[in-house]
C-alpha cells in the first residue's frame, strides 16, 4: 500500500542542535518541489538544552493546519526519541544516527519501524560532524522517495555563502545518507512523496512576515519595538529593510518607550507601528489611551503567548481578547483585528494603517504564537503587493493647509466625529494639544459641556468605523447542523475540521472583532453553536453572548499553550454527542 | 519677517500660582526660541504632566501635552518621524527624574537633536506637596513626614554621566540668563540639557527666590572651560552654599538620527507616502523567494 503526498514529519532535538533550521529547510525542499506544507514549531524558553521540535505537514492540496499522527520521526538526541515516539504512527518510521543509544525494540514497538542510519560517521566521512542535520534530511528525503534534486537546491541556497567548499561537502552528506536509507527502508515503507510537476510557484512564509509585508507595503516606515516574544521577528523584518526601503526601526529601552515613540512618530505624520506580546501590551495600556484620547493614528501588533505573567513564553494562547478590548483607563475608540491566516495576515498589515489614520486612533492587531510563527505555504497573489491601497483619510494636504483660514482646530466637531487632522510644521496649522480633557483647539478644558461634546465626538468614530468592519466569513455548506465559531489563528484547523465533516460543520471566522460586527448574528442562524477558542474562560464567547444575546452551545477550549489539531476538536465535538 | 516674542503669545491665560517660577521659564523659551531665529510652526514643544508641563497650553506653538514621565520617547518618535522639526521637550523633576529617568537617560546617551528642558522646583506642585526625586535630604513634606532620606538626584550630573552633549542649569529668577542658555541649547546639535531652578512659592518654602539668589553663581563668569568634561563633573556635584549655573560641558558628537540609515531618503514624515513602485514590489519578491 502507497500513501502519496499525504504525511507529516517531526524533527526534534535540543535547543541548538539546528532543528529549526533543518525544519525550515526541509520545508522549502518540499515546498520547491510543488507540494503544500504547513509547520509548527514547539520551542523552549532557552538557548540551549530542553526539548524543541518543528513538525511539517505535506500535502499536494493546500494546508491549514498540522495533524497530530507523524509518519517520520527524526530525532537528534535520544531524550527526543523517547519523549516523541508514540506520536508516531503504526508503520511510521523513526529515523537516528546509529550511535544514539536506543533500544531498537523499544523504536520499533507498536508496529513503528526502527530507522538506525549512520548519520554521524556518513558526516564525518563526506564532510565534517556538524553535518549530521543535513544526513538526517538526505536520509528522511531518501525513505520516501522524495526529489533528491529539490533537497539539493535548498542546500546549495541556504549554504552558499559559506563557500562551495561547504555546499559541496553538504550534498556530498545528503547524498550519502538518502542512499543509505532508500536501499534499507524505502521499498517497504508506506508513505511517499512525490514532487508535483509544473505547480505554480509559492511562498513559505509565517504570519508574523505577512503582517511585516504588509506594513511596508501600506506605507510604515517606523517601528519602535522592545523584544518580546512570539513578536520579535516583526521588527528583526523590519530592521533588514531599514537600508533598502527607508525604514526606521527603533529597539526601544522598554514597551512604554517603543509605544510613545510610535506614538510621536504618528503625531508628527509618519506611518508608524509597534509590536510585542501581552507583557509588553499591559506595560502599554496607558499610553493606548493617550493616543486615543489626542487621536492619534497607531497601530499595535500584540502577538499572544501563553499568560499570565511570563507565562509560556513561546508558545501559543488567544487569552489577551478581553483585555486588549478594555486595557487603558477611562473610554476611547479602538478598533481590533484578528487575522487567521497568512493571507489575513498580509491584508490586515496594510489595512491596520489605513483604518488607523482614517479615523485617527489606535487600530490593535491581536495575532498569537501559532500565526506568527507557523509556517505555511501560500499561493503568491496570497500576498498581492498590487491590490495595496494607501488612504491617509482625514489627513490636510499641503495645499488644504495653504488655503486654511483662521485659527486650526485640530478636534474640530463635526459629525462622522472625524476632524480635519493637520501634522505639526505648516504656518497655518499650529496647535498643541493636551492628554487633558481639551476643546477643540486643544488646550485644557474641564468645561462640563465641552465635556459631553467630546466624549461623544471621539466616541462617535467608532460607530463611523462600523462601515469599514468586515463581516466574519464562512466556509462549508450553510445548511449544516454544527457552526463552528473561532476567531484569529483557529481558522485553518476549523477549516481543516469542516473538510473532514463532510456537509455535517460550518465555519463562522471572525477576523474583524472590533467595533463588533453588525452582522455578526445574522452569520449564526440555525446549527449547533460551537466557539473553539485558546483559552480558560472563554472569551470570545463572553463577547458574542454581550454583543447579540446569542446562547452558545458548547465552548471547546484549550489552554495548554499548545495549538488545537483537528483531532482535538473532532474529538471535543464527539464527547457532547 | 523676523520672528518675535509675540509671535509665541498664547491665548490662553496660566493657571500658576501667582509668583510661580514658571512664568520667567514661559518667558524665557519664548525668547529663547526667538533669538535661536525659530517661528512657532518649525518647533515641536512636547510636555508631560505636571504644572510646568501646561507650559505648550499657554503659548502659541505646536505641542503635545503627554503622559507624566513620557515625553521624552513621544519625542523621540516626533524626531524620527520628521528630524526637520525642531523638537524641544519641557517637563517637571517628577516627570524626568521619577517615571521617566529611564528614558532621560537612554535618550542622554542616544544625542538625539532635541533640547530637554527640566524644571526643578525638587516638589510634587499640582499633587500638593510632596517630596521629589530632586528634593534634598532631610525636606519635609507630606509623604517625607520626618525629611527626606534618599541622596538627591541631580539632573545635570546624570545627564553627564549618560552622555549627553550640551549640559547647562539655568534659574527662573534669570529670565534673560535662562533666555541664553535655551537659545544656546537650540543651535547645539544634539541632546542638550536645561535644567531650570524653579521656586515653587506654594510647596517649598526651602528654596526660595531668595535662597537661590544667595548660592547661585555663573560658570562662565568663574572661569570654566565647558570642554573640560572633568571639570564639569566637579562643577555638577556642586550643590549647597554655592550652586553653578551655565554650561557645565559641550561637546559635538553625531546625533542619532545622523547615524539612521532610514532616514537618508530624508525625513519620514514629509516623503511622499505611496504604494511600492514595480521595483519595488519586485525586489520583495525575489526576497520571498
Amino acid at each position: 500500500m502507497r500513501t502519496i503526498n499525504n504525511m507529516t514529519f517531526k524533527i526534534a532535538g535540543a535547543a541548538g542542535q539546528g532543528v529549526e533550521s533543518s525544519g525550515a529547510g526541509f520545508s522549502e525542499a518540499l515546498a520547491q518541489g510543488g507540494l503544500h506544507i504547513f509547520a509548527v514549531q514547539d520551542y523552549m524558553s532557552r538557548i540551549r538544552g530542553g526539548l524543541n521540535f518543528f513538525q511539517v505537514r505535506v500535502h499536494e492540496q493546500p494546508l491549514y493546519a498540522h495533524e497530530d499522527a507523524v509518519h517520520i520521526l527524526l530525532p537528534l538526541n535520544e531524550e527526543a526519541l523517547e519523549a516523541y515516539r508514540d506520536d508516531v504512527v503504526k508503520g511510521g518510521g523513526i529515523i537516528y544516527d546509529e550511535g544514539l543509544k536506543v533500544d531498537p525494540q523499544a523504536a520499533a514497538s507498536r508496529g513503528r519501524r526502527a530507522m538506525p542510519v549512520p548519520l554521524l560517521d556518513i558526516a564525518k566521512e563526506h564532510g565534517e560532524r556538524v553535518m549530521a542535520n543535513t544526513a538526517a534530511l538526505g536520509a528522511a528525503a531518501g525513505v520516501v522517495g522524495y526529489s533528491y534534486e529539490r533537497l539539493a537546491d535548498v542546500i546549495r541556497k541556504n549554504f552558499r555563502s559559506k563557500g562551495d567548499d561547504v555546499v559541496a561537502a553538504n550534498l556530498r552528506v545528503a547524498r550519502g545518507a538518502y542512499l543509505y536509507a532508500e536501499e534499507r527502508y524505502a521499498a517497504d515503507f508506506e508513505w511517499k512523496l512525490k514532487q508535483v510537476d509544473g505547480a505554480p510557484h509559492r511562498y513559505v512564509m509565517s504570519g508574523n512576515q505577512a503582517l511585516a509585508l504588509g506594513a511596508l507595503a501600506g506605507g510604515c516606515r517606523f517601528i519602535s519595538a522592545y523584544p518580546m516574544t512570539p513578536a520579535t521577528s516583526i521588527i528583526e523584518w523590519m530592521a533588514k529593510h531599514e537600508h533598502s526601503f527607508g525604514v526606521v526601526t527603533k529597539h526601544a529601552e522598554d514597551e512604554i518607550a517603543a509605544i510613545n515613540m510610535a506614538i510621536g512618530a504618528n503625531f508628527v505624520g509618519a506611518r508608524a507601528m509597534t509590536a510585542t506580546s501581552g507583557g509588553g501590551f499591559a506595560l502599554m495600556s496607558e499610553a493606548l489611551g493617550l493616543a486615543g484620547m489626542n487621536e492619534v493614528p497607531l497601530v499595535l501588533v500584540e502577538a499572544q503567548r501563553g499568560g499570565p505573567s511570563t507565562g509560556l513564553p513561546t508558545r501559543t494562547e488567544q487569552s489577551d481578547l478581553l483585555f486588549v478590548l478594555h486595557a487603558s483607563q477611562g473610554e476611547f475608540p479602538r478598533l481590533v483585528l484578528a487575522p487567521g491566516t497568512i493571507e489575513e495576515c498580509f491584508e490586515v498589515g496594510w489595512r491596520s494603517f489605513n483604518l488607523a489614520e482614517k479615523y485617527q486612533t489606535p487600530v490593535i492587531v491581536l495575532s498569537d504564537e501559532l500565526l506568527a510563527a507557523s509556517l505555511r505555504t501560500v499561493e503568491v497573489d496570497a500576498v498581492d503587493l498590487h491590490k495595496v491601497v494607501i488612504d491617509r483619510g482625514k489627513l490636510l494636504t499641503n495645499q488644504e493647509l495653504d488655503a486654511l483660514e483662521g485659527e486650526y482646530k485640530r478636534h474640530r466637531f463635526v459629525e462622522d466625529g472625524i476632524s480635519p487632522r493637520a501634522v505639526p510644521g505648516h504656518p497655518n496649522a499650529v496647535y498643541a494639544t493636551a492628554s487633558d480633557e481639551h476643546d477643540e483647539f486643544g488646550h485644557i478644558c474641564e468645561d462640563q459641556e465641552n465635556r459631553v461634546k467630546m466624549m461623544q465626538k471621539r466616541m462617535t468614530k467608532l460607530e463611523t468605523a462600523r462601515q469599514d468592519i468586515e463581516p466574519p466569513t464562512r466556509y462549508g455548506p450553510e445548511e449544516a447542523p454544527t457552526v463552528l465559531i473561532g476567531w484569529g489563528s483557529t481558522y485553518g484547523v476549523l477549516r481543516e475540521v469542516v473538510d473532514r465533516l463532510g456537509g455535517e460543520a460550518r465555519l463562522v471566522h471572525f477576523c474583524d472583532l472590533w467595533p463588533f460586527p453588525a452582522d455578526a448574528a445574522e452569520a449564526l442562524q440555525g446549527g449547533r453553536l460551537v466557539v473553539v477558542e485558546n483559552n480558560y474562560t472563554g472569551q470570545f464567547k463572553q463577547l458574542l453572548q454581550s454583543e447579540t444575546c446569542i446562547q452558545v452551545d458548547q465552548v471547546i477550549s484549550r489552554y495548554d499553550g499548545r495549538p488545537f489539531s483537528p483531532e482535538d476538536v473532532l474529538a471535543s465535538l464527539k464527547e457532547v454527542d | 519677517m523676523a520672528v518675535t516674542v509675540k509671535d509665541y503669545a498664547g491665548s490662553v491665560k496660566p493657571t500658576w500660582c501667582p509668583g510661580c517660577g514658571d512664568y520667567g521659564i514661559l518667558a524665557a523659551v519664548k525668547q529663547g526660541l526667538v533669538q535661536a531665529g525659530l517661528a512657532p510652526h518649525q518647533v515641536l514643544m512636547v510636555s508631560g504632566i505636571g504644572c510646568g508641563s501646561k507650559l505648550p497650553d499657554y503659548a502659541t506653538v505646536n505641542g503635545f501635552m503627554t503622559l507624566h514621565g513620557r515625553p521624552l520617547p513621544v519625542a523621540t518618535g516626533a524626531k524620527l518621524g520628521n528630524h526637520s522639526l525642531k523638537v524641544v521637550t519641557v517637563h517637571g523633576d517628577g516627570d524626568s527624574m521619577g517615571l521617566g529617568m529611564g528614558h532621560f537617560i537612554h535618550t542622554a546617551r542616544r544625542n538625539l537633536d532635541i533640547v530637554d528642558l527640566i524644571q526643578n522646583n525638587q516638589i510634587y506642585g499640582l499633587t500638593k506637596g510632596q517630596y521629589s526625586p530632586t528634593s534634598d535630604r532631610g525636606f519635609v513634606t507630606k509623604t517625607s513626614p520626618d525629611g527626606a532620606i534618599e541622596q538627591a538626584a541631580s539632573p545635570v550630573a546624570l545627564a553627564l554621566t549618560a552622555g549627553g552633549t550640551f549640559v547647562a542649569r539655568g534659574f527662573a529668577g534669570d529670565v534673560k540668563g535662562l533666555a541664553g542658555l535655551i537659545a544656546q541649547a537650540l543651535e547645539h546639535k544634539g541632546y542638550a540639557l536645561v535644567e531650570m531652578l524653579q521656586p515653587c512659592v506654594t510647596f517649598n518654602r526651602k528654596n526660595t527666590y531668595d535662597w537661590y539668589r544667595e548660592r547661585v553663581y555663573n560658570l562662565q563668569e568663574d572661569g570654566h572651560d565647558p570642554s573640560d568634561q572633568v571639570a564639569a563633573f566637579a562643577k555638577a556635584l556642586e550643590w549647597g552654599d554655592r550652586i553653578p549655573l551655565g554650561v557645565f560641558y559641550q561637546t559635538r558628537r553625531p546625533t542619532y538620527e545622523e547615524q539612521v540609515a532610514g532616514l537618508e531618503q530624508g525625513p519620514v514624515a514629509t516623503r511622499e507616502l505611496k504604494p511600492l513602485t514595480a521595483d519595488e514590489v519586485e525586489r520583495l519578491r525575489a526576497e520571498l523567494g
